[in-house]
């Protein structure tokens, strides 16, 4: 796989804003960036409200992607075209959603709504109308998600990433840093995780680094990539952004994103933990 | 409250906030003509490493909670970058003015 299979430059998506079976998303967990402009013709997905059960802690079954999606205007066979805010974490999530639920033609904008902002390109508030459509999901494909008791089960065994920042590894903050610190009933880590904070991927201007500066960086924190991985974070998007560079840009064949994160893996009773830096 | 990872809305901060004992970096981005807003804000502990990173409101207000330590900020923009350094010592609000140009 190559990066241009997965990834589009903000030049390709301002060429393609017009070519038919292309549909553009913007997705964040606060809208109202969407709201106040976005690319021209992209629909919204908003990460919590869409994505997320209302009730339980889980993602939209089968039928509610494909109610969404339907409602979206995206059909089965349209190339998606990813992007938002936060260098791409929602869009990354999004992105390893649509492969959970079976949708292959996704790639994402490198650098997300940043770069785009950074190039000084032209955003929209007219809100597209889409046909309706009859989209079909399939299973989730649970080869690319981890739960909490695979998750323990690791420990010492598969390579554990913790792509939070050093902080929130050590157990010296609960949150990243622009966010109140509240969450997880204990701070730390999960034992024998590596941490390569999510950023370390990424470029300033929010581009995800080269296939092989991304595999120098894994390399140098002691991932073995004879094993399986599973990355975590604290609710699973920033995760998503490393499973995103370590699956689709190295090509790791085995990666699963822990979606519970460290906000089940910290609350969680009798399980073992590890605070301070590695 | 907040259970997701997104940064909030940017909002300015009076100087006498209470920040319930919480280390805060806040202040303004500035350009040639005054505050500039939009700019993506970089937050870098005192290795240069990345912390996090907020988008400035429209009236170039970004606050970070971060921990004691000396701490960059740094602005991208469309027209331009810029950084600036702020030690915070301990609980309170630290406040630092970026110029891009």
């Amino acid at each position: 796989m190559s990066r241009e299979d997965v990834l589009v430059t903000t030049q390709w998506a301002e060429d393609n804003l017009d070519t038919p079976g292309v549909v553009f998303a913007e997705v964040d967990e606060d809208t109202t960036a969407y709201d106040g402009g976005h690319i021209r013709g992209a629909v919204k997905i908003d990460w919590k409200n869409e994505l997320q059960d209302p009730v339980r802690r889980d993602f939209v079954d089968k039928a509610g992607f494909e109610a969404l999606l339907s409602a979206k205007g995206v059909g089965n066979d349209d190339l998606v075209i990813l992007y938002g805010g936060n260098n791409n974490w929602f869009a990354a999530y999004a992105y390893w959603y649509f492969k959970l639920y079976g949708h292959d033609k996704v790639k994402l904008i490198d650098g997300g709504r940043k770069k785009w902002e950074l190039d000084g390109r032209e955003l929209t508030t007219e809100e597209p109308k889409r046909e309706h459509t009859g989209y079909t999901a399939k299973e989730q494909d649970l080869s690319v998600r981890a739960f909490r008791d695979e998750v323990v089960a690791a420990i010492d065994t598969k390579n554990l990433i913790d792509v939070r920042s050093p902080d929130e590894f050590s157990g010296k903050l609960l949150a990243p840093a622009h966010l109140p610190q509240e969450s997880a009933q204990r701070a730390g880590h999960i034992p024998s995780a590596v941490n390569v904070p999510w950023s370390k991927a990424a470029n300033e201007d929010g581009t995800f680094k080269s296939a092989d500066e991304l595999a120098e960086l894994y390399n140098e924190a002691g991932l073995d990539t004879s094993k399986p991985t599973i990355a975590y974070c604290r609710i699973g998007e920033r995760s998503s952004h490393t499973w995103f560079a370590l699956r689709e840009l190295i090509g790791l064949e085995d990666v699963k994103n822990y979606d519970g994160s460290w906000t089940e893996y910290g609350s969680l009773v009798g399980v073992p933990i590890e605070t301070g830096a590695k | 409250m907040t259970d997701g990872c997104g940064a909030p809305a940017q909002t300015a901060i009076a100087a006498d906030a209470d920040t319930g004992g919480q280390v805060v970096v806040a202040g303004k981005v500035t350009g040639g003509e005054g505050p500039l807003g939009g700019a993506y804000v970089r937050l870098l502990n005192a290795d240069g490493e990345f912390t996090g990173e907020v988008q400035a409101s429209p009236d170039g207000d970004f606050r970070f909670y971060a921990a004691p330590g000396t701490w960059t900020v740094r602005a991208l923009h469309r027209s331009g970058n810029g950084q600036a350094s702020v030690s915070a010592e301990g609980p309170g609000l630290h406040q630092v003015t970026i110029a891009v140009a």
